[in-house]
Order: C-alpha cells, then structure tokens, then sequence
C-alpha cells in the first residue's frame, strides 16, 4: 500500500473493468447467483488484491500475508474474480462457479479453495471471524492485518453487534471492516427493510473508528485504508458508499437485482436472453462514455 | 460382583453411602488445564459462566489465554472459528442449552463445515439440572450435534472420565462437543480405568459360561444407574452386560454390535430425549447391522421442570427400576 499516481490509478480501474466482465461471465455461465452486490463492490476488491493486501497468489498460506474475510459470502463472484485475476487460479476457471465439482461454490468454502480464509454464506457470521483471527494474531504480537468484508444488508443480524463489542473491547487496530453501503437488500432497500442509520453513530458508540468513503474512486479507497492503518487502540468500520450494480446503467442502484443473474431478470422484469451480452457490451465501452484504451 | 476387573473401575460403586460423588463438569476442569499445561495453543472462550462451567482454574491459570465473551454465544462460536484459523485450539463454554443450543448454525458453518479445531463444551445438560427447570435443561443437544459432518460427540459418564476426555479432544483436529452435567454423580471410573476415545468399553459382564439376557448400553452418569440394574438383575438370576457408550460419534460399532449378537436385547439409557440421541444411534448401528429388539430409556417427547435432581430422574422415566422393567420387557419381546 501506497501513494497511488495516476498511472496506477488506470492499471486499477482496468483491473476493476476487467474483473466486471469476469463477474457478468461468471453468473452467465452459472445462470444463477447475485450480480449488484459484485458489481458494486467491484473496485474495492481490486484495490485490495492490486495494491492493498500483503499477498501472495502463489502462496496462499504465507504465514505473512494479510487475512481478508469476506462476511456477506453472495457476493463472492467479485472476489473470486479479483483472485483469478490476481493469478491465484486460471480465469478460466471462473466459468465453473456454482457448478457441481467446482472450487468456487456458490457461497466460499475455505477447504475447497485456497486463498479462502474461512466458509462463509450465512450472514453475520463473518465479522466474528475475523475478530477471532485479530485476536489470535495479537496473542502471538503478529503484524498481520485483518481485513473483512460486510453488507450493510447484514448488519441486521444480532450476532453482527456481539462480535462489534467484542472488537472494541479488544482494541483491535489491527482489525479494518468494509461495509458496503450500496442501501439494498433482497426485499428492498435497507431503511424500508430495517433502518440503520445513524449507522457512523452506533460503531462509534461501540469503540470503533469509522471512515466514510467514495468506494468508486481509487485515491479515496486507498487514503481510506491508510487512514485506517494510523488509528491505534480502536478497531476501524469503512463506510464505502457503493452503487449497487455499478458499471451497468440501467441495473443500477435497482434492489431488484440483488439476487439475480443476468438474462434471468428480477422476479418482476421480463427475463431477456440477450441481456448478458448486452451488459458485457456496456461494461466493454463503459457505457459508450469512455475511453478507447479500455476497448 | 461381575464388573470387568480390566477395567479398574471404582471398588465401592455399588455402595451409594461411600461411593464418591462429583459433577461430571469437575472433570472438565481439570481436563482443560492439564491440555492446556502441554500446549499452549489452547485458550479458553466462556460466554458469563466461567466458574459454572468450571472454566475458572485454566482463566486464573493462563489470563492471557482467556477471553471473556459475555452472554453471546453465536459469537463464541465464531469468534473461537477465527482462533482456530490462526492456528489455535479453541474451548468454548457455556450451557448446552445455549451451546450447541442457541448457536446450532454458527456451528455448523463456522466449526463444522470449516473444519476448525474447536471443542464446544456444554455443561448443565440433562433434567437434573434441576431447580432451574426446562428451559435450563439441555434434553436434545447430542440430537444437534451428532448429525453434523466433521463433528464428534462424547457424554462422560463421571468427573474422572470427563477429565479425559477434555484432555484428549485437544490430541485430535477438528471440532467436538462434550456435554456435561450440574450434579454431583456417583464417580464410576478411576484414573487407572483404560480410556480411548472412539471405544466403548464393557464395564460390567454376564457371569462366566453364560450368555448375556440383555446388554444395557448407556452414556453420561445414568450409567450409574444402569450398573446398578444389572446388579438387581444379577440377584434375580439373569445375565446382564453394561457398556460404557459415551463416544457417542464417532460410535465404537464393533462393541455394539457384538454385545446385540451375545445378547439378541438391548436397552440403550440416556439422560436426553430418546429421539436422536445416544440410543437412536444404537439403533441405527443395529438395524443396520443386527436388529435385535430395543428399549430405550430417556426423556420421552417431553420438555423438564423444576425439581430436585434424582426426584426429576425418577419423574421422567430413567431411574433404576425403569431400567429393570424395560430389561424385562425388552427380554419378553425377544422371547416372544
């Protein structure tokens, strides 16, 4: 982790480009799955397997890498992707998601594929985890990072707050969770579902140092974790305001396609066949907006 | 008296008066801080019940080593999910009723299906908690547990045996849960009784040259009770053979199953509903092996209530004369 000049913030947002098209790829060939949550969380991830994360594709066990938790495990076609693209796996193998035999089931199992640090699908069970995991590494004086990702869907959860308590008690600075508040959950959107706002209030109340940010912009990604890493005795919640979908116009911010792939259509949209390759197609020119290079 | 001699089980048992009595979650205890002694991976996660569950010797011992949850325990589970990820070897405890009960699914996913190196700990299962009534008293934890792929299960039946059992889960990866009990039980076994998880010993035998009318296959301290019957049994002529079941998964089959062959009977005897439990295993390992006809003592489909320990295990069908009737009957049914 570092500065991020321009050059490398391009080489990003390629990376997050490409990444896109794998997860649009991905749900094509496995005709099911969630697509605005991958979408939306699209740069996040690469910013952390591309220039956040101490990591070795090669060596997933490196005892000296960072932990990435992925709590909200649906949305896992992103980091499946990141990773492929990262050189963990071929990209090829991308294609075998949810299918019977694959490494790359349809929520993450940690002894199916390396470079998952733990199985995760049922939600709120992932912040635990990693709070588990940023003990442990205290109690031996490691200096591993401990990174997990959570909807902001899953902050409904109970054991969600058990495991907040736990975190600022401990004082875990070496603990960073990325909310994505992309503002939708399969019925609807979160403050119809269950508000949670105030949300920077309530993991303030419960000792935790919170960061909001634009997760569609690289440099603000990037100051974000670095923030992150300067705060000592506090655990630090990244509030990423995320556009659920994002990258393809006409899906975004729709809860409807929260649990959806493409061409199958939300339960109230006529299923369009064409619709994958139409999405590839915008992903491809960024919307017709941009950038001959990305072609 | 025909109890197995190999295996050095305690010499005054059969007296009520002078046979010692201790909570099988003493045991426990002791357990965890000899593990703990040889490694020190091992920490202890306990959700506000640090002393009822007699985790309170290995938090004065190692504080380091200790992390005080408070009254949640999804995240018991989880968080000890997270240890284990770094290499720890995780005990967490709590009432059964509340682990494996309240977080069933945290450890199905978390510990099971990840396959961390977690040992739940379940104290106060059984009606003879007592006092605190049914919603205290865990009857259907081994019911949840033993289905889970990866997970283990054991019921000791005394303090000594529950001393080595926590000692020994620490030897193997992968998760486990111990139920423990709240009351003072008779202490069957001694620290010279041979012990192997995954075995089911014999501990009392039909006398010499004969064969067995019936085996009595029991778990946890009811086992007591179960000895007892075979001595009444004994006085009334017929040939009775205990077994000591509590590696209730993996299940000793082999022991099983001979004991049916011998016997061609058999009363399975739990402090749990009969539903799913220790005697439901029996069954399946029979009916797939030797189906003999089954008895099978324990909570029958019913919830606890308050009461004084041995008057609740006489209310809900599991003292010893119920365990005489249904050695009767189980032999009547083979019989007819």
């Amino acid at each position: 982790m570092s500065y991020l000049n321009d050059e490398k913030i391009k080489f990003l947002e390629e990376k997050a480009n490409a990444v896109r098209m794998s997860i649009i790829e991905m749900l094509l060939a496995a005709g099911s799955g969630h697509t605005a949550g991958p979408l939306g969380m699209a740069d996040i991830f690469t910013a952390l397997y591309f220039h956040i994360l101490k990591h070795d594709p090669k060596n997933p066990e490196w005892p000296e890498r960072d932990f990435l938790v992925l709590s909200n495990g649906h949305i896992c076609p992103v980091q499946y992707a990141a990773m492929a693209h990262a050189g963990y796996f071929p990209i090829e193998e991308l294609l075998t998601l949810r299918k019977f035999g694959t490494r790359l089931q349809g929520h993450p199992h940690r002894e199916k594929l390396p470079g998952i640090e733990v199985s995760s699908g049922p939600l709120g069970s992932g912040l635990g985890q990693a709070v588990g995991i940023a003990i442990g590494l205290k109690m031996d004086k490691k200096p591993n990072q401990v990174v997990c990702i959570m909807g902001d869907g899953e902050q409904d959860c109970g054991i969600v707050w058990e495991s907040l308590m736990l975190a600022g008690k401990h004082h875990l600075d070496n603990l960073t969770v990325v909310i994505d508040r992309n503002n939708i959950q399969i019925d609807g959107m979160t403050e119809d579902i269950m508000p949670l706002e105030p949300m920077r209030a309530k993991y303030e109340a419960f000792n935790w140092h919170v960061i909001d940010l634009n997760a569609h912009n690289f440099q603000d990604i990037n100051s974000a974790f670095e923030e992150a890493r300067g705060i000592y005795e506090k655990p630090v919640i990244l509030l990423a305001h995320t556009i659920p979908g994002k990258g393809i116009p006409e899906i975004e911010f729709d809860y409807r396609w929260h649990g959806n792939p493409p061409g199958k259509g939300p339960g109230d949209i006529i299923p369009q066949p064409e619709q994958g390759k139409k999405f590839l197609d915008e992903l491809r020119t960024l919307g017709g907006k941009i950038k001959g290079e990305h072609q | 008296m025909p109890t197995n001699p190999q295996m050095k089980l305690a010499e005054n048992l059969l007296d009520l008066n002078t046979v010692k009595q201790e909570p099988t979650r003493m045991g426990f205890g002791l357990g965890l801080v000899q593990a703990a002694d040889e490694n020190p991976n091992i920490v202890g996660l306990c959700a506000d019940l640090t002393a009822s569950t007699k985790m309170d010797d290995f938090a004065k011992k190692y504080p380091s080593r200790f992390i005080q949850m408070g009254i949640g325990e999804q995240n018991l589970a989880v968080t000890a999910a997270g240890l284990s990820a770094v290499g720890k070897i995780p005990y967490i405890t709590s009432y059964a009723m509340f682990s494996p009960g309240r977080n069933w699914e945290q450890i199905r996913t978390t510990l099971c299906y990840n396959n961390s190196n977690v040992k739940v700990v379940g104290s106060h299962s059984g009606v003879s908690v007592g006092p605190d009534g049914a919603t205290h008293q865990a009857i259907e934890d081994m019911a949840i547990a033993r289905p889970i792929p990866n997970m283990t299960v054991f019921a000791p039946c005394d303090s000594v045996e529950g001393k080595k059992i926590a000692y020994a889960v620490s030897k193997f990866y992968g998760p486990a849960y111990i139920r423990y009990t709240r009351e003072k039980t008779p202490v069957i076994t001694t620290e010279e009784t041979p012990f192997e998880l995954g075995k089911a010993q014999v501990f009392w035998f039909e006398p010499e040259g004969k064969k067995p009318d019936v085996a009595i296959i029991a778990c946890g301290p009811l086992l007591h009770n179960a000895i007892l019957a075979a001595s009444a049994l004994e006085r009334e002529g017929l040939a009775v053979r205990v077994i000591n079941n509590g590696s209730v998964k993996p299940m000793d089959e082999a022991t099983i199953v001979q004991a049916a062959r011998d016997a061609g009977a058999v009363v399975t005897v739990e402090e749990h509903q009969t539903a799913g439990g220790m005697g439901s295993s029996v069954a399946e390992v029979l009916a797939k092996n030797f189906p003999v006809p089954i008895e099978f003592i324990g909570v029958q489909n019913r919830f606890g209530e308050s009461g004084e320990p041995n008057e609740l295990i006489e209310v809900f069908g599991m003292g010893v004369t119920h365990i005489i009737e249904a050695v009767k009957k189980v032999i009547a049914r083979k019989n007819a």
